[in-house]
């Protein structure tokens, strides 16, 4: 058979729950490793991404390094799919984008009842935050959208497969959800 | 007398003086995509979802008076990109964060992005700092989620006979106000009974300890798309025999 395609994921500001979707296709993993082998991912601990056909990424950008994470994705994918509600929209942790960054972390870490001698975390290995939280597609071009909060395992199976196919990838009813 | 009829995408759809194209569309079981149009009240016009083509000009069917011999065009891909824009562009002006949202699964604005397979967010989101009026004991008025459709308005002033809501200010300032000194809902006497609170196509106007009550896979429109559901909603018209053949289940 041909070669396979090289598949790349990864979380941003997301929760994993994407993920966790995607391994909701269940036995049909195996099929589907007949037709792709994956690069970076969780599920290789791969750190780093190098060239692929596919990235799917979960998550909207909320901190420097989400930033330089997409763009390694972008720079190293032929297509690149944002994969849910926060790589789309921004999505939960969007919520935040009404509000000042400042006084988020001044009450979540100083003024919240029950921190007493707290403090903002200041590490330098800890990426700086983002005053507003993004969708991926303000920051790079993406080709694709799936969304949902999650979208189902059947949508991410759906989508993959027609896409492998070389067909215009179609959710439809049921499988097209925004929450 | 013969029938007056006009077409609607190549199909002959009959009307009664004095409808408009929506209604008699509806009426004949065609489909048009509306939010801000709900069958019971005056049309309101403003949302232009249900933007057809008629004789090649665009209109708004829920205001178009139905006329004999009209050429209607509505599900065609150069209308829907349109209405797909509109979907895109009220998500983009509320906060519409559907994961965390009561009315998710029951939700029209939601549903249209379903049906019009809207995958993106087409433009920037605003982001509004709305506050939430949790004023009253029994609801939750919600401002992030209202699109403006003034059916609550309509609702509270034409069968509750309260006035309760209004639409106040001019383009993106615009924004729903609650009619009490304090401007808040508690100061009102709204009841959870009024016409008002059944009518909000999305999660603005919301009853209080009823949220999330119905489990994922059994809200409305997680058993078939709101294109089949419209119709449900809306009166319709035996023909002369009896027979409506787009009523579903009727004798």
């Amino acid at each position: 058979m041909s070669k396979k395609l090289r598949v790349a994921t990864t979380s941003l500001a997301g929760c994993f729950g994407c993920h966790m979707s995607f391994l909701d296709i269940d036995e049909r993993l195996f099929p589907l490793l007949d037709l792709v082998e994956f690069d970076r991912s969780p599920l290789t601990d791969i750190k780093h991404c190098g060239p692929c056909d596919i990235g799917l990424i979960e998550g909207g950008i909320c901190n420097a390094e989400n930033v330089h994470v997409l763009r390694e994705f972008r720079k190293n994918c032929k297509i690149l799919i944002a994969i849910g509600s926060c790589a789309i929209t921004g999505g939960l942790p969007a919520q935040r984008n009404h509000l000042d960054l400042g006084s988020c972390l001044t009450e979540v870490y100083l003024t919240e009842p029950g921190l007493a001698h707290g403090h903002i975390p200041n590490d330098p290995e800890l990426p700086l935050p983002l005053d507003k939280v993004h969708p991926l597609h303000e920051v790079v071009k993406v080709d694709y959208f799936i969304p949902g909060c999650p979208p189902s395992g059947d949508a991410i199976w759906k989508f993959l497969t027609d896409l492998i196919a070389g067909k215009t990838p179609e959710l439809g009813h049921g499988l097209i959800k925004y929450d | 007398m013969s029938e007056m009829t006009f077409t609607l995408d190549g199909e002959n759809v009959p009307f009664e003086p004095g409808q408009t194209v929506m209604q008699a569309a509806l009426a004949a079981g065609h489909y048009v995509p509306h939010l801000c149009y709900h069958p019971e009240f005056k049309p309101h016009g403003s949302c232009k979802l249900c933007t057809v083509k008629i004789n090649g000009r665009t209109a708004a069917s829920c205001t178009m008076p139905a006329e004999a011999g009209l050429q209607v065009e509505s599900n065609i891909e150069e209308l829907n990109a349109l209405r797909r824009t509109l979907v895109q562009m009220l998500f983009a002006e509320g906060n519409h964060f559907c994961p965390s949202c009561e009315k998710s699964g029951n939700c029209n604005l939601q549903a249209l992005g379903y049906d019009l397979e809207v995958h993106t967010a087409g433009f920037r989101h605003l982001y509004p700092d709305r506050p939430v009026d949790a004023s009253h004991p029994d609801i939750l008025l919600d401002f992030n989620r209202c699109v403006l459709c003034e059916l609550c308005v309509r609702a509270s002033s034409e069968v509750d006979g309260k006035n309760i809501f209004a639409l106040s200010g001019r383009g993106i300032n615009k924004h729903l106000i609650v009619n009490s000194k304090s401007g808040l809902l508690v100061d009102t006497d709204i009841a959870l009974t009024d016409k008002a609170m059944q009518v909000c196509p999305v999660g603005a106007i919301l009853r209080k300890r009823v949220g999330f009550s119905q489990p994922i896979g059994e809200r409305r429109y997680d058993q078939r798309p709101i294109s089949a559901q419209a119709l449900d909603d809306a009166p319709r018209q035996a023909d002369a025999s009896g027979n409506c053949a787009a009523c579903e289940g009727t004798p």
